[in-house]
């Protein structure tokens, strides 16, 4: 075997595995950042999706530009993360199944729930133990959320949006 | 209430754009990246024999092709059976594993005489087992892709996989050191012809156990008392687990004489639990306990020797290994001579003196390929393993459920966690330790245990970038059915 060839081989063989490398990282590059754009959530039943395309039943009576369609955590470890809103409740609590698991030291297992009725959401203490407030007075039974009225979950805030 | 009504797949699942309809499997960007693997292992098969023969045989291609045909039909079990899984993470394991039995074959080709040469069969020599090896793993790794077709489906088994994990890794401690001892450290057993490193699947066994009980008793293990210096501390009484772990791993340590398996356990153990409670705390626990507990090691071992003998010999060899270079420092100094005689860009495949190193097919491995390839291609295998650890943990992000999160972040961190020991003894930055590399080394245990690795993380990612509501038009549930109530739904654990 020539010198050359095994030479120009022995750096071709180098470059070829690091050409190998960049494609990998450019296969995964597009994971990388649609991770970035993960803070949305959406909190719909698996059905709903499911019968996209089709004449789906909307909710009758919708005031345009004042139904909320995003629930905000505005303070709290989960500050930042929005939920947007479906025709399905939102659990909220520390239990695995609840739609919004918030990991706080004051909140219960299945603490509160956001109801839809007629476009409209209403909040509901599921029998917490340091209850759930919104705004400055506590919930008792379910009662309408105004938009921009923080909902207060121990150390959590949450609100409504448009 | 109108947006409800055409929600789009979540973005965080599908691991798409907002408002993208088709989430992409991608595995047609897994073929064409094994198909560039492949090609590369051919090369590496090539330029070998151009340096060890003087002259490329025409049968230089069989392991590659063979090696081609095994990872094709993995990916087309992929393709049927987890066609959401991640696409990086099979060709780059290929890879590895092509170039590990590439190298091989290169030693076997250095040991045989020129008349055997001509004989050496497909698979004949360490090379050939290792391909057989290979194949042997990667339809296990397939069984296991067909058997679990939900990783959640595991966690039954939690209880029974932790006592099967337990069982594995006391077992060469209590066997005798006829059956499992090999070079000083007790850590196989030996059946007839084989021997077995159990330790290697109690890894995955115990990582199942870790990830269930954890996410049982993550509140607890979170509930913070003391605040020191912005961190929070856990309770005393919660510092149970942490410490049974930690004891195991220095019985570990202390009777199969192998640092680096006991640092692999009580790793595994503690950054999962870090995983799990998103507490600092328990990370600056575990590595105070690991360094006392070796620096205790150290010292038992110099004053009273027995079993932690073993362990202070290898801290003396690592602290100088100059100091006895021709007998006890001599594995390590070969090697370093060895990397360092690759420097930039290596001898060239074929072109070093692997057999000159001690165990080069096992430990030795990667200083063996280093003195070949030079760093230069020693950071593009380094920046492989990276990757794969990064896939893994990305599939533990998009993963829905707490199980699978810590499951597969385990998982990938045990493999980043396995690679560091051995590189980092090999290289002179740890004690030296008997670790395989993963992939590379000859050996089926390691290998049938890692592709079961990657099976579990293919798995896991499949799950995390599949997406929710129909795909491609194909739709999950029949629909004009009752819309299903969120409880039907799965998890939203939402971590900031």
């Amino acid at each position: 075997m020539p010198e050359l060839v095994i030479t120009v081989a022995r750096f071709g063989f180098l470059v070829l595995l690091w050409i190998f490398v960049f494609t990998v990282v450019g296969v995964i590059r597009r994971d990388l950042f649609a991770g970035a754009r993960s803070g949305r959530l959406v909190a719909a039943p698996r059905s709903v999706g499911a019968s996209t395309g089709q004449a789906t039943a909307r909710p009758a009576k919708v005031k345009r530009g004042r139904a909320a369609h995003q629930l905000v955590v505005t303070a709290g470890q989960l500050a930042g993360t929005r939920i947007t809103l479906g025709e399905a409740q939102i659990t909220i609590g520390r239990a695995e199944d609840s739609t919004l698991v918030i990991t706080d030291d004051y909140a219960s297992a299945r603490h509160a729930r956001l109801v839809p009725r007629d476009g409209q959401w209403f909040v509901e203490d599921l029998g917490s133990t340091n209850g759930t407030y919104l705004d400055r007075a506590k919930v008792t039974g379910p009662t309408p959320v105004p938009l921009g009225v923080p909902i207060r979950i121990g150390r959590t805030s949450l609100e409504l949006r448009p | 209430m109108t947006a409800a009504a055409t929600p789009v797949p979540s973005p965080a699942t599908a691991g798409e754009r907002p408002g993208a309809r088709l989430a992409r499997s991608r595995r047609n960007a897994e073929l064409s990246l094994l198909v560039l693997a492949m090609a590369l292992v051919a090369a590496y098969g090539a330029m070998v024999e151009a340096n060890v023969l003087d002259t490329v045989t025409p049968s230089f291609w069989v392991p590659a092709a063979a090696l081609s045909v095994v990872f094709l039909g993995m990916h087309l079990v992929i393709r049927f059976l987890a066609p959401f899984a991640d696409p990086a993470l099979l060709p780059a394991v290929a890879l590895l594993n092509g170039l590990g039995v590439g190298f091989l074959h290169r030693l076997d080709l250095a040991q045989a005489t020129p008349a055997e040469r001509a004989e050496l069969a497909t698979f004949a020599g360490i090379g050939g087992r290792q391909l057989a090896w290979t194949l042997v793993s990667v339809m296990l790794a397939a069984g296991l892709l067909a058997l679990m077709r939900d990783h959640r489906s595991v966690s039954r088994y939690a209880y029974t996989l932790g006592l099967a994990g337990i069982v594995l890794v006391m077992l060469p401690a209590v066997l005798p050191p006829s059956i499992s001892e090999i070079n000083g450290a007790k850590l196989w057993v030996r059946v007839g012809g084989f021997s077995i490193q159990p330790g290697e699947f109690a890894k995955l066994a115990l990582l199942v156990f870790f990830a269930y009980y954890l996410v049982r008793k993550r509140e607890v293990l979170s509930l913070a008392s003391h605040r020191v210096l912005g961190i929070d501390f856990p309770r005393g009484r919660d510092l149970g687990p942490v410490l049974v772990v930690w004891a195991i791993s220095l019985l570990v340590l202390v009777f199969e004489k192998d640092l680096g398996t006991s640092l692999l356990y009580f790793g595994m153990f503690v950054v999962t639990l870090y995983i799990a409670t998103e507490r600092v705390s328990w990370l600056l626990i575990g590595l105070v306990l690991f360094f006392g507990g070796a620096y205790l090691a150290y010292v038992l071992g110099e004053a009273v020797g027995g079993p932690f003998a073993n362990f202070y010999l290898r801290a003396e060899i690592w602290l100088d290994p100059f100091g006895d270079p021709y007998d006890k420092g001599y594995q390590l100094v070969q090697g370093l001579l060895a990397l360092g005689t690759g420097g930039m860009f290596g001898a060239g495949p074929g072109g070093g003196q692997p057999l000159l190193l001690p165990e080069v097919q096992n430990d030795f491995i990667f200083a063996g390929i280093g003195e070949e390839i030079g760093l230069f291609g020693l950071s593009a295998l380094l920046v492989i393993y990276l990757l794969i650890v990064e896939r893994g943990l990305r599939a533990a992000l998009a993963v829905r459920d707490s199980f699978g999160k810590l499951l597969a972040g385990g998982l990938a961190f045990t493999l980043g966690l396995q690679v560091f020991v051995i590189v980092g003894g090999i290289s002179g930055l740890i004690p030296l330790t008997g670790q395989t590399t993963p992939f590379l080394s000859a050996g089926g245990s390691s290998l049938m245990a890692n592709w079961l690795l990657i099976a579990v993380l293919l798995r896991v990612s499949d799950a995390g970038r599949r997406p929710v509501t129909g795909v491609g038009g194909k739709v999950t549930r029949p629909s004009g059915g009752p819309p299903e109530q969120l409880h039907g739904a799965p998890t939203e654990v939402i971590r900031p």
